[in-house]
């Protein structure tokens, strides 16, 4: 994977790196900086996320190693999809920047693929499954173009590496949980990104799919790609990933599953201590809002 | 009576069946997206946009009028979304809370602002379908490829047959965009598809149908067309390109017999006249029922079928299984049971086990031929794999396995084997080899 050269720096985007930003700068800014490499496919600085008034992610620095899986695991709230979700541009970042390659994520876009939580569809939609591994091509299609048949046989071909290419026709209704987390696999896979954000793909999943899905992940990082995954089961995280990200609101750690991964880490996460910077977050929701 | 007049029908068919089909192809995507009530919201708050548009200009001029209640329906949609935001409530409470406060801004704004002036809150309603006649009609078909007949198009006709082209042009020149976007927002947009910019295009279009439409068939008649058609296909099929042009299709047989059924109605009701809109929302509303009713694969009558099916398979389970328990605890190689120990349930079953040879009746007693024997040896092997499975491995209590073990002895999944035992001692019959 190499990185594209990086564009000339704005010096005044560099410098105001707190200024409020719906998406990332122009130029890239991340790349100078020495904490950041540009060979790196996500680089995170200083993120700030809120909804609604209320600060979810405090200042998230990260730099993703490429060719690896990496976990995003932490307790409910504290803020994994919508870090995933920030960093695509689908919730607005109140501060901060997000660079893939050095680039920003309009350039970078055709390089990312994004698997949703499987709940976020509504899946008595009337279309096959063949139709939803086929929406990850239409980046590739382009605008008002229609669904050739060499897309369709690489939707297939996406279909046949998850094991469902027989349900292909099925409507997304009659699908079991678990193949419908595979039809969201083979979309993803379709996509041939190089970097592949995955939302709790292995949520309310049977032992099979669960396989058949790591098994994907592993191919993927053999091919050079990296995969970050919301995870919420901790017992599989040394099996299952080679880093991870410990999250509460904040970075607690993160780097190789071997040196950050231990117990002391994993009882600041889960641990009670972040419950303040929760309440605070609270307080400045309610005052922010003009609340008592 | 000759059933079709140039003169009379022509144009308010032309009219009905245009803005039948503009609304029922938009509405796809509006009840897919569980936005059904917005079309209702725009409908009815473009009312204060025409009597501003009338205070205004001072003129019922259509163009004004036009950009007027395109305006609103467009503001209708963007307080939707603000209310939602701000208010925190869910879309269909902003939906609701917007367009009663602005058609009643609009009820309001006719009585106070336009006293005595032709602005009428019941057109808005009904529509003015039947005043769309045509008094220079030719008297033959080939009298309408001329430029006067041309010329003698009214406009709410000209206007309705351009909206219906866009809204057409729209759906099929975006369709994979609308599909994305309206089935996974997150994805359209993180793939540069932006799912709002998409919904706005479609509100705006929804918009435009609306305030085109209901000039003529009345806001009724609009409400019912954005969500009827498409109800009525989604029931009909499970994909989406076929369930648009179902939707067009029924948009167009439920205009024209709905407006002909307004002449025809009448006569039976001792009526003088029927509202031509009414009487095609009513037949919107029909063909849902019926779909709902009748539809092969989410048909409220199908579905019973397949279930009485699946009770009769299970029936015939359970009878089965019932003869080979009554021969394993007699010593007898192939014991009888009378018809009378059954299960009334299990003996409606018999004629059926009968004549696909698994049983043979004699004198009210039932046997279990050769064939049946196997059929059954397979159910009571799955029953106590099943029980197994659960006190093994699920963790049941012994004296509680028999009713899940029940209906799981149906199911088409395969308890693990293994086991040669049962919970209670019985010995699972093993699966023979030579059938393997």
């Amino acid at each position: 994977m190499s990185a594209r050269p990086t564009n000339p720096t704005n010096p005044t985007r560099a410098s105001a790196p707190d200024a409020t930003l719906r998406d990332a700068p122009p130029t890239s800014a991340l790349a100078e900086r020495p904490e950041h490499s540009p060979q790196s496919p996500l680089a995170i600085h200083a993120m700030t996320v809120a909804y609604d008034r209320k600060p979810v992610l405090w200042d998230v620095d990260y730099d993703a190693p490429p060719n690896r899986l990496i976990a995003i695991v932490g307790p409910n709230g504290a803020g994994k999809s919508t870090l995933i979700k920030a960093c695509l541009g689908l919730v607005p970042r109140a501060s901060g920047q997000v660079e893939f390659w050095g680039e920003p994520y309009r350039t970078a876009r055709a390089r990312i693929g994004y698997v949703p939580q499987r709940e976020s569809v509504d899946w008595d939609f009337p279309v096959s499954a063949l139709d939803v591994v086929c929406m990850g091509r239409y980046r590739k299609i382009g605008w008002c173009r229609p669904v050739s048949r060499a897309h369709k046989h690489v939707a297939l071909d996406c279909l046949e590496r998850v094991g469902i290419r027989d349900f292909a026709k099925r409507q997304i209704s009659q699908l079991s949980g678990g193949q419908q987390q595979r039809v969201f696999l083979a979309r993803a896979l379709a996509q041939e990104a190089d970097l592949y954000f995955m939302d709790e793909p292995f949520a309310g999943v049977d032992a099979a799919t669960e396989r058949a899905i790591v098994g994907v992940l592993r191919d993927l990082r053999d091919a050079g790609k990296s995969v970050i995954v919301v995870h919420h089961d901790l017992q599989t995280v040394p099996e299952y990933f080679d880093d991870v990200i410990l999250l509460n609101m904040r970075v607690v750690a993160s780097g190789p599953v071997a040196q950050v991964f231990t117990t002391d880490n994993l009882h600041k996460t889960y641990g009670g201590r972040l419950t303040l910077l929760s309440e605070a977050a609270e307080a400045i929701a309610r005052a922010e809002a003009g609340g008592a | 009576m000759s059933a079709f007049s140039l003169s009379l029908d022509l144009f308010p068919l032309l009219a009905a069946v245009f803005a039948a089909v503009s609304c029922a192809v938009l509405g796809n995507f509006l009840v897919l997206r569980r936005l059904s009530l917005m079309g209702d919201a725009i409908s009815h708050s473009v009312l204060p946009g025409l009597v501003i548009a009338f205070i205004i200009t001072g003129s019922r001029n259509p163009l004004p009028m036009f950009v007027g209640a395109a305006l609103a329906g467009i503001g209708t949609v963007v307080l939707v979304e603000l209310i939602k935001r701000l208010g925190r409530v869910e879309p269909g409470a902003a939906m609701g809370v917007v367009f009663s406060v602005l058609f009643a801004l609009g009820v309001l704004l006719i009585e106070q602002v336009t006293r005595g002036v032709d602005l009428d809150a019941d057109c808005v309603l009904h529509g003015q379908l039947e005043s769309l006649w045509w008094p220079g009609a030719p008297d033959t078909i080939a009298g309408l490829f001329t430029a006067e007949a041309l010329h003698d198009i009214p406009r709410q006709v000209t206007t309705l047959a351009i909206t219906c082209t866009a809204a057409c042009a729209f759906v099929a020149i975006f369709f994979k965009e609308l599909r994305i976007a309206s089935f996974d927002p997150a994805l359209a947009t993180t793939q540069g598809f932006h799912a709002g910019v998409m919904h706005y295009a479609l509100m705006v279009l929804v918009a435009g149908a609306t305030v085109a439409s209901f000039e003529a068939v009345g806001s009724i008649l609009v409400i019912a067309m954005l969500i009827c058609p498409a109800a009525t296909a989604r029931l009909l099929t499970d994909r989406l390109s076929v369930q648009v042009l179902c939707s067009v299709l029924i948009a167009i047989v439920t205009a024209v017999t709905g407006y002909f059924g307004a002449s025809v109605a009448p006569a039976f009701f001792g009526a003088s006249s029927v509202s031509a809109a009414g009487m095609i929302a009513v037949t919107a509303g029909a063909l849902v029922a019926t779909a709902a009713l009748f539809s092969p694969r989410h048909g409220l009558i199908a579905r019973v079928l397949r279930r009485r099916k699946l009770a009769r398979a299970v029936a015939l389970d359970d009878l089965l299984a019932n003869l080979y328990r009554a021969a394993e605890s007699d010593t007898g190689a192939t014991p009888a049971v009378s018809t009378a120990t059954l299960p009334a349930r299990s003996r409606t079953v018999i004629p059926r086990a009968a004549r696909d040879g698994l049983i043979s009746v004699s004198d009210g007693a039932i046997s279990l031929t050769p064939k049946g024997e196997l059929a059954a040896t397979e159910i009571v092997r799955r029953h106590r794999l099943w029980e197994s499975y659960l006190v093994e491995r699920a963790g049941l209590a012994t004296d509680h396995v028999h009713e899940p073990a029940e209906r799981l002895e149906h199911v088409p999944i395969a308890p693990p084997p293994g086991p040669r035992q049962d919970p209670h001692g019985r010995s699972i019959p093993q699966e023979p080899d030579s059938l393997q």
